[in-house]
């Protein structure tokens, strides 16, 4: 059905790029510093994600042309891998993949060219406004555009919007009489209004975003590409991205539980000698492995421009992944013990994070509706 | 090194097809001359069918003899023999055995089987009973091996045997090449849940063994049916299947049947299909990762995941069928299938074959054992049976 034309091998490029992630977030990704950054106003680690624009690592996606690295969706996915081992609370998804690829596809040259380059250094946070109030992607969002002399006016709420609250500009999906349209609305824009939202997940900020008239030059209508097209892929990349971020979690969540039932000693043995533990951390690998095949594919999949064969990866990687995720963090609960239900154990952080991801654009349900229906089936 | 090898591979393989084109030669005729090439088991030494280079030529001299029409069947044909003994011959025979069968193994003109389980020790190997005594030059062999695959077309069979019962159960092991036409063997099939006979059961009453078909040393016998095992996955090509085929093309078969209306059944469907997709790349990945010298964890996953998620799809399409799925339409015919019978065409059949995927080549409870242990780093089970003489261990 499919051509496998990228190679799960990583290159030599991409093993230096794992490497200094790896220091760079065990020196940033601690759980002190998470738990620090969840209890602030922001929910934002704005240094490390200061660090990360230095380090080049906002624009990877970006054309060298609008200050980019030119890099592939390999390499992005890589870094929300590391990151989404450590819960890194930084808007990578919101900005680097979501905002990022919907102005790539939807921005006028002299739109990328205005934003794109500030968006490669960090200094630009985007974010992707295209749910209504409770949080369903459908055709229609909930925020309505109507043309006003030069420009428009958007009327409406978007839902859920990931690092809403913290966003220099918000990528808005609106209706028109003509079908929908995207606008790059400024975070600070008259008449916006950006309610947190109290989230299950406190390592990943959402926002309720809503447009009581607000006004915007025709310069604010993204009119470089086809909406539906750059809405629908610019999705798609989220949807992997999240994949690749839950195999990070659900790898480093395992190992988590894999070394406490090496210390661990009840009945006067180490628990992980136990078949009844030792089985279901097996298994967690198993899982695991499969997950990660499915992510890396979709990855592949995006990186080499494969326009038949992402819906399929990316519906197959969202739907395993998420499950998978959720498994192996709700064992290592169970696996710790009263311990592992304690706020202070870092447990709860990655079942939260499985949990919420698990539904955060579309559920493992939503995602087999869709490969079904690509499918034939 | 490496470009040195690659010509002299190269080197041979032309040589092989200049001499027997791979489509014009019968088969055992080919298979002979490619031994003599040192093209069957490349990595073996010069003379007994390979070349003493890297083992990771063999799966491109494969690949292309089968582009040039040429056949593989014999490492199928005969997988105890040309997949397992003959690595154990090589690192635990001697010249004289090698010499005397590597060659007609190859060409399929004798047959191998293996002669490990035992009713008594399945999962504990080790635990084995089969006695073979010492009387001067010769072993005198009683006992009964089960799940012997090939038996009834073999010449020869691959036995391990408890030489002493007083000593620890791995300490106490002798393996042999015993002869499956000598007096006092007798080879019954062995019927499965399916109705068919894909393997048999070996019995020895007072068989006699030359000293000179022992591999190893006395009492060396874990050490030599490790070996065997190991050469389980000698590579065969690396063929991965393609998408969509397997077990889940019979559960898309009988949706297909259906009137296509039930959300919950569609959803497992696609639950399911998803996981085979994912074990599939996962098996590219192992691979690629084996190809490169790197193999990691995804390797050591994928018997067990395949055994389960096989069990669960076939029998998810034998669901799906509604009250088609109450039906054998084979029937149970008592007959011998050929060795490809773990991949039929027959939805019901592959239910109830799936069943013993768990089981043989290691129960998923061993693969989990195996898993925690070897790749998790989890320490192992307190162990009753360490240290005792294998007389004194309890037995059911």
């Amino acid at each position: 059905m499919t051509t496998m034309t990228i190679s799960f091998a990583e290159t030599d490029e991409q093993q230096q790029l794992r490497s200094m992630l790896r220091d760079f977030l065990a020196a940033r990704g601690t759980s002190e510093r998470v738990r620090e950054v969840m209890a602030s106003d922001t929910g934002v680690d704005d240094a490390a994600w200061k660090e990360l624009g230095e380090y080049g690592l906002l624009g990877l996606t970006i054309p060298e042309e609008y200050g980019g690295a030119g890099s592939t969706f390999v390499e992005l996915a890589l870094v929300l891998e590391e990151a989404g081992k450590r819960l890194l609370p930084v808007p990578l998804l919101s900005s680097a993949v979501l905002g990022t690829a919907a102005l790539q596809l939807a921005a006028t040259d002299e739109q990328k060219q205005q934003w794109l380059p500030q968006v490669a250094t960090g200094g630009l946070r985007l974010a992707l406004a295209h749910l209504d109030q409770r949080g369903r992607m459908t055709s229609d969002p909930g925020v309505t555009a109507r043309r006003d002399g030069d420009g428009w006016v958007l009327e409406g709420v978007a839902g859920y919007v990931v690092d809403g609250r913290t966003a220099d500009l918000v990528v808005t999906a609106a209706t028109t009489d003509d079908g929908l349209v995207l606008f790059a609305v400024a975070g600070d824009a008259d008449g916006l209004t950006r309610d947190a939202i109290p989230a299950l997940d406190l390592t990943r900020p959402l926002a309720t975003l809503r447009y009581d008239g607000v006004r915007l030059g025709t310069d604010a209508l993204l009119d470089g590409g086809d909406p539906m097209t750059a809405l629908h892929d610019a999705v798609a990349a989220g949807v992997v991205a999240i994949a690749c971020e839950q195999v990070g979690g659900a790898q480093q969540v395992l190992e988590m539980t894999t070394a406490y039932a090496r210390e661990r000693i009840q009945f006067g043995r180490k628990i992980g000698s136990f078949q009844a533990v030792k089985h279901r951390l097996a298994e967690g690998l198993v899982k695991l492995e499969a997950a990660r095949s499915a992510a890396l594919h979709a990855a592949r999949a995006i990186a080499a421009g494969d326009k038949q064969e992402v819906p399929v990866a990316a519906a197959m990687a969202k739907s395993l992944c998420g499950e998978v995720y959720e498994a192996i963090a709700a064992d290592a609960i169970q696996l710790h013990g009263g311990i592992g239900f304690t706020w202070e154990h870092d447990a709860h952080l990655y079942f939260k994070r499985a949990k919420a991801t698990k539904l955060l654009l579309g559920d493992p349900h939503l995602h087999r509706r869709l490969l079904g229906d690509v499918l034939g089936l | 090194m490496s470009t040195d090898e690659r010509a002299r591979v190269e080197g041979q393989i032309e040589a092989l097809f200049a001499s027997h084109p791979p489509a014009d030669t019968p088969h055992p005729e080919f298979w002979g001359a490619q031994f003599d090439h040192g093209l069957a088991w490349v990595q073996f030494p010069e003379g007994f069918g390979g070349l003493g280079v890297s083992p990771r030529w063999q799966a491109d001299i494969n690949r292309r003899i089968e582009e040039a029409g040429g056949s593989i069947r014999n490492r199928f044909n005969n997988v105890l023999g040309v997949g397992m003994g003959a690595g154990t011959l090589i690192a635990h025979g001697s010249e004289e055995l090698q010499r005397r069968f590597l060659r007609p193994m190859f060409t399929c003109e004798e047959i191998w089987c293996q002669l490990f389980s035992e009713p008594g020790a399945g999962s504990d190997l080790a635990a084995l009973s089969t006695t073979a005594v010492r009387e001067g030059d010769t072993w005198i062999v009683n006992g009964q091996k089960v799940w012997n695959t090939l038996a009834h077309l073999a010449k020869w069979g691959l036995l391990v045997t408890r030489t002493d019962p007083d000593v620890p159960k791995h300490a106490g092991l002798t393996y042999f090449v015993v002869d499956m036409e000598a007096d006092g063997v007798d080879v019954r099939p062995l019927y499965q849940i399916t109705g068919e006979a894909e393997f048999n059961e070996v019995y020895f009453d007072d068989v006699h063994i030359p000293d000179s078909m022992r591999l190893g040393e006395v009492g060396e016998g874990w050490a030599v049916s490790m070996t065997t095992l190991m050469n389980e996955r000698v590579a065969i090509g690396g063929h991965v299947a393609p998408r969509g085929s397997g077990a889940i093309s019979h559960a898309v078969n009988a949706w297909e049947q259906t009137d296509k209306d039930d959300a919950v059944a569609r959803d497992q469907l696609l639950a399911y299909w998803v996981e085979a997709e994912a074990m599939r790349l996962t098996a590219i990945r192992a691979g690629e990762a084996a190809k490169r010298g790197t193999p990691g964890p995804e390797g050591s996953t994928a018997k067990l995941h395949w055994a389960d998620l096989n069990k669960s799809i076939t029998s998810f399409a034998i669901d799906l069928m509604g009250a088609e799925g109450m039906t054998y339409p084979q029937g149970y015919d008592f007959s011998r299938p050929d060795l490809t019978a773990n991949r039929t065409e027959d939805p019901h059949k592959a239910f109830l074959r799936a069943r013993a995927n768990s089981i043989e080549g290691g129960t998923s409870e061993i693969m989990k054992n195996i898993l925690g242990e070897r790749v998790l780093g989890l320490p192992g089970e307190p162990r009753v049976d360490k240290n005792v003489a294998w007389r004194d261990v309890p037995r059911s």
